[in-house]
């Protein structure tokens, strides 16, 4: 025993070395495998007032190309109102009334922290859970797709964006509906993978992909992309898609933070299904 | 000695609001993230004890980590540097041993000194760094051109700091 204490005092740079170690491969195991919530992330008090300071004079530099944007934005929405729509049916009676219901609910969020140079990239908005904003919750802005929230804090969310390496997300091209995942392999922030498309459709530079129905997460036909080019992987039957992305990940200063409404409801029961046929 | 202890603190503080407000905004391409922050750990002084090196690099790191989301990396990267960095003196030590109260920095020891010394710790640390981020080998070669690329570019900023800010102590 009292040998054991001398070597280890002996040797005490050593073993305060590997204690250190430890903690860090502790911290960065449990953050990496778990994607909890820690302590050391940028929503926390310190860094988020710094951060929120530093992006608030950013802000100022794109100003012009975000007013673009928005007034675009609302130019489009102008058009979807009802009062903009010409009703071409008669039978505009109680039983032939469109039964609509709300199904997305979009909050309007500002990014305080983005990144787009690693190989996992994230954001911080300026909404949490006092907005009711919660995990695995649909970010987009008025170009395309942006990403899915990570953590929440009270007044703060972080967003996996989607130039991560755990991204996977369902998408479509728009014209014939075929669908595949759509990754991010690190090959630069304006550019994305799809895979999985069907050699028989008839591809084309050019052609929009958009969100699949399929997602959970995902209102549909969120603009993600146009196909840059393609190619069929040798033996495979499927065609690898290279996808220009249209947002511009250098330039996000306001997203939405999207609420499927009817999302714990579909899940729980298609859960329930998945459970029911394993026995 | 007071006075030193002080002159390191405020350079911890300057190094790690540098590193978070300027240079993580600085874009320079997919391939070259800068990390002048590893500086405080080069430039300590010859005599910091042991433990006071490791947990220095281990606030140094979690204080970066706090802004980079990436809990525990650079952490792990900076304490792993600085467990080293008593091997690497030693390696480049001078026939008599380095003379009291100097500095590991270039007005002391000179450019080639000071490049093969602070060369071997940035890209240690910088290999760590980007394996441990990676987490995986299958993207092994382009994390190596990661590596090395930053690495240039890490020590390139450290000498021109070194330049703009010791030449005042030489006067």
């Amino acid at each position: 025993m009292r040998n054991l204490v001398i070597f280890i005092w002996k040797h005490n740079f050593f073993f305060l070395f590997l204690i250190i170690e430890t903690i860090c491969m502790y911290l960065v195991v449990q953050n990496n495998y778990y994607q909890r919530a820690s302590f050391i992330n940028s929503s926390n008090t310190v860094s988020t007032s710094v951060l929120q300071t530093s992006a608030a004079i950013e802000e100022y530099f794109y100003l012009k190309s975000e007013n673009e944007n928005l007034a675009k934005e609302n130019a489009e929405l102008r058009s979807q109102l009802l009062a903009s729509q010409f009703i071409s049916s008669n039978k505009y009676d109680s039983v032939h009334k469109p039964a609509l219901r709300q199904k997305y609910i979009y909050t309007e969020a500002k990014v305080v922290n983005n990144s787009t140079s690693r190989r996992n990239n994230f954001l911080t908005l300026n909404k949490g859970t006092s907005n009711g904003i919660k995990e695995n919750m649909a970010v987009i802005t008025s170009t395309g797709v942006v990403g899915q929230v990570q953590e929440v804090s009270e007044n703060f969310c972080t967003v996996m964006s989607l130039l991560h390496s755990k991204t996977t997300i369902s998408a479509k091209i728009k014209k014939d509906g075929s669908y595949g995942p759509l990754v991010w392999n690190g090959e630069g922030f304006d550019y994305a993978t799809l895979n999985d498309i069907p050699t028989h459709v008839k591809l084309a530079a050019g052609d929009s992909i958009v969100t699949s129905p399929y997602s959970l997460t995902f209102p549909e036909n969120i603009m993600i992309g146009t196909v840059e080019s393609f190619q069929r992987e040798a033996g495979k039957y499927f065609y690898t898609v290279k996808v220009k992305l249209s947002t511009d990940f250098k330039k996000l200063t306001h997203v939405y933070v999207v609420t499927n409404i009817f999302k714990e409801e579909q899940n729980a029961l298609e859960e329930k299904t998945i459970k029911e046929n394993k026995d | 000695m007071i006075n030193e202890i002080i002159r390191n603190i405020i350079r911890f503080i300057l190094l790690v609001l540098v590193q978070v407000l300027i240079i993580k905004n600085i874009e320079l391409g997919r391939f070259i993230n800068p990390f002048l922050y590893v500086l405080f750990i080069i430039v300590l002084p010859f005599e910091t004890p042991k433990w006071l090196l490791l947990t220095s690099a281990f606030l140094l790191g979690i204080s970066i980590d706090m802004f980079y989301d990436t809990a525990g990396m650079h952490a792990a990267a900076t304490v792993f540097m600085a467990y080293i960095r008593p091997g690497v003196l030693k390696l480049f030590s001078p026939r008599d041993g380095y003379e009291f109260g100097t500095q590991p920095t270039i007005q002391y020891l000179g450019i080639p000194w000071f490049l093969s010394y602070a060369g071997i710790l940035i890209s240690l640390h910088h290999l760590v760094l980007f394996y441990i981020e990676i987490f995986r080998f299958s993207e092994f070669f382009s994390t190596f051109f990661r590596v090395i690329v930053s690495s240039i570019f890490t020590i390139l900023l450290v000498v021109v700091t070194q330049y703009l800010f010791n030449r005042k102590a030489e006067q």
